[in-house]
């Protein structure tokens, strides 16, 4: 049997789609350590209200859910539909709690009176963790969507350039996860 | 043409070339004013000018979204229209409506105008680019609803695509932001930041799916690209002008009142408002390098691809230009903005409109495909003669915009009051009015494609 892998995997128009959106990321990135330089005690001092622990439970969530998904990929690549299903549930489960937390720590922020406004740390913080949020939300609705098909039996060895499509757009969310975890909550 | 009921769109096309006229008059008036300050001063002041420009141009592009989808949605759709009397109707509703208005502008003094239509009941006047009598305003709105209900209705009963899903969400989005039109709240930050929700997420939201879902239809229809290939592309680019295009309000809400993280919001998120233009620049080219058929109407893809590009130029780089904060800081409110605004429109809206008029005029003219080659020849001369002045106006609008951003804001003490500014550059506004007037020609030239070549043979298939 020979082996057809596709590069880059997925449908072309989504790398595109990557690609502009860590532009975004990007410049928010750039801007956030340039800004950081100018005011780097008070952004060290308000650092330390952050929750490490929680964005640490979080990264482990993520991390997981990437590596679930990829699972899935494999197993629709081997036309274990069953599997391929199975894996991308749990993909799921992770991205939930994902959310779970992160929903608590900005109840938390609420409640404390922090917005927008408070100071431009938390400026930068709450616009890049919520702007993230959404990627995370949208990248469930995604996983979702293709978890139902496979449960369909939509996909199979032959017809998974959706699946691979979708697994790029989760680990590109996973990749940002990955730069503001150290970026904001370490560093 | 498949359907009898697309012959409404007819009437919407022709209208809105007729108010695209009128509003090329009034912009080579004021572009005379500019430089000539009491030109056909009583009778039309700058003022006055400049309502009956903008509003013409906003009319005149919506009865060509119109005429549009009144084309589009039952073709895509595969069934007749809902209501072909409905639509004939609310043409004349509208048209009636948008010819009262611009001659209450140009007849009575705004002040008693608005006396007259009883702004005082529900003020809503008085707000550039809403100038429109409150009454008015209410007519767009019923107009519009009857309009979504038509062309829902034909979606509903007929073939569900993308590329209407994605017209229906735009024109539902047109409709819902004018209703900010209404809200006039008396604190003056409010009142500026909802104001933007009608001009900024129309022009830079909402309407750029309707630009993106009539320039996939040309493209389907002339290119014979599959439809898949075609309705991913467009997600896509939807998805990237509604995120960068929904946070971008921002870059209007920097010197307004509203809190400070706007700065970083605005500049950021409208930094990135070129690339979905840029998308659709690629994808055109690419459907049409990647086309499966040749089209006779080769006039309609002119107009399509140079709409992709001049879009990604006027309102891409142009306003990348001027979006950061730190930048509008100096350049808010000059000849940029108008630079910008000039090529924006054009670009994007006008020639989209412009070019599914292209692509459906001969079929609701009775032709099977295509104009006469002649025709497309005369409708290709204008459209270069349009692009190109258009190209020019918007360099001297830069040249002038950057030259009174140094001398009037950039020169510490030294800087000049704006009066003196103006006369300064005023060698800009006068290659601007030239430049208009050859825009009037090239529009001239646009009407004449549509009487010449009538008695000669289609353009044929190329080989």
């Amino acid at each position: 049997m020979t082996k057809v892998t596709r590069y880059p995997p997925g449908e072309i128009i989504i790398w595109l789609f990557i690609m502009a959106e860590l532009l975004v990321f990007g410049l928010f990135f750039a801007a956030y350590a340039i800004t950081r330089i100018d005011n780097i005690e008070l952004f060290e001092l308000y650092q330390q209200n952050l929750d490490t622990t929680a964005a640490l439970y979080n990264t482990i969530a993520l991390l997981s859910s990437s590596y679930f998904v990829i699972r899935s990929v494999i197993a629709i690549k081997a036309d274990e539909q069953k599997n391929a299903y199975r894996w991308m549930l749990l993909a799921v489960v992770m991205g939930l709690v994902f959310i779970v937390i992160k929903t608590d720590e900005f109840a938390h922020h609420i409640d404390n009176g922090i917005t927008l406004s408070t100071n431009t740390f938390y400026m930068f913080y709450l616009s890049l963790a919520f702007f993230h949020y959404l990627h995370v939300i949208l990248g469930l609705v995604v996983l979702g969507v293709l978890a139902r098909n496979m449960n369909k039996g939509m996909y199979s060895s032959k017809e998974n350039s959706s699946v691979e499509t979708g697994a790029s757009y989760w680990h590109m969310v996973d990749l940002v996860w990955l730069i503001l975890f150290p970026l904001v909550y370490v560093m | 043409m498949k359907y009898t009921s697309q012959m409404v769109a007819k009437p919407y096309f022709i209208a809105a070339i007729a108010l695209f006229v009128g509003q090329i008059l009034f912009g080579v008036i004021m572009g005379m004013q500019y430089v000539v300050g009491d030109f056909l001063f009583p009778e039309i002041p700058f003022n006055v000018a400049r309502m009956v420009h903008t509003n013409l141009l906003i009319v005149w592009l919506l009865f060509g979204f119109m005429g549009a989808a009144y084309y589009m949605v039952p073709d895509e759709a595969e069934t007749e229209l809902h209501s072909p009397l409905l639509a004939k109707v609310m043409f004349w509703i509208f048209l009636a409506a948008g010819v009262v208005t611009i001659l209450g502008y140009l007849l009575v003094p705004y002040a008693t105008l608005a006396e007259i239509t009883m702004n005082d009941l529900l003020p809503t006047m008085g707000r550039e680019f809403l100038e429109q009598p409150t009454i008015i305003k209410i007519g767009i709105v019923v107009v519009a609803l009857a309009f979504l209900f038509n062309i829902g209705m034909t979606i509903l009963k007929g073939r569900k695509t993308v590329i209407n899903l994605v017209l229906m969400i735009g024109l539902v989005g047109l409709a819902v932001f004018f209703l900010f039109a209404f809200y006039n709240p008396d604190n003056i930050v409010l009142d500026k930041m909802f104001w933007w929700f009608v001009v900024h997420l129309w022009v830079e939201g909402v309407w750029e799916l309707i630009l993106g879902s009539l320039l996939a239809y040309v493209l389907i229809k002339t290119t014979g690209v599959d439809r898949e290939v075609i309705e991913k592309w467009l997600y896509v680019i939807i998805a990237m002008a509604l995120i960068t295009g929904l946070i971008g309000t921002g870059h209007h809400f920097f010197w307004i009142g509203t809190p400070g993280y706007w700065q970083w919001w605005g500049s950021i998120f409208s930094a990135l408002e070129p690339i979905p233009f840029f998308m659709m620049t690629i994808f055109a080219f690419n459907m049409v390098n990647k086309r499966r058929r040749q089209h006779p109407n080769k006039a309609a893809v002119l107009w399509a691809l140079g709409c992709s590009v001049m879009a990604f130029l006027g309102a891409g780089v142009w306003g990348f230009m001027h979006t950061l904060s730190f930048v509008n800081y100096y350049t808010h409110g000059s000849q940029i903005t108008a630079a910008h605004g000039h090529m924006a429109f054009y670009g994007a809206y006008v020639m989209i409109v412009l070019a599914i008029i292209s692509y459906a005029m001969p079929m609701l003219n009775g032709r099977k495909a295509a104009n006469s080659m002649k025709a497309q020849i005369v409708e290709m001369w204008s459209f270069w003669l349009m692009t190109i002045s258009m190209v020019f106006i918007t360099l001297f609008l830069t040249a002038a915009g950057i030259l009174q951003v140094y001398l009037q804001r950039m020169n510490g003490d030294a800087s000049l009051p704006f009066m003196v500014v103006q006369d300064k550059i005023e060698i800009f506004y006068w290659m601007r009015e030239g430049a208009g007037i050859i825009f009037l020609i090239g529009l001239i030239v646009y009407i004449a494609s549509f009487f010449v070549g009538r008695d000669q043979p289609e353009a044929e298939m190329p080989k």
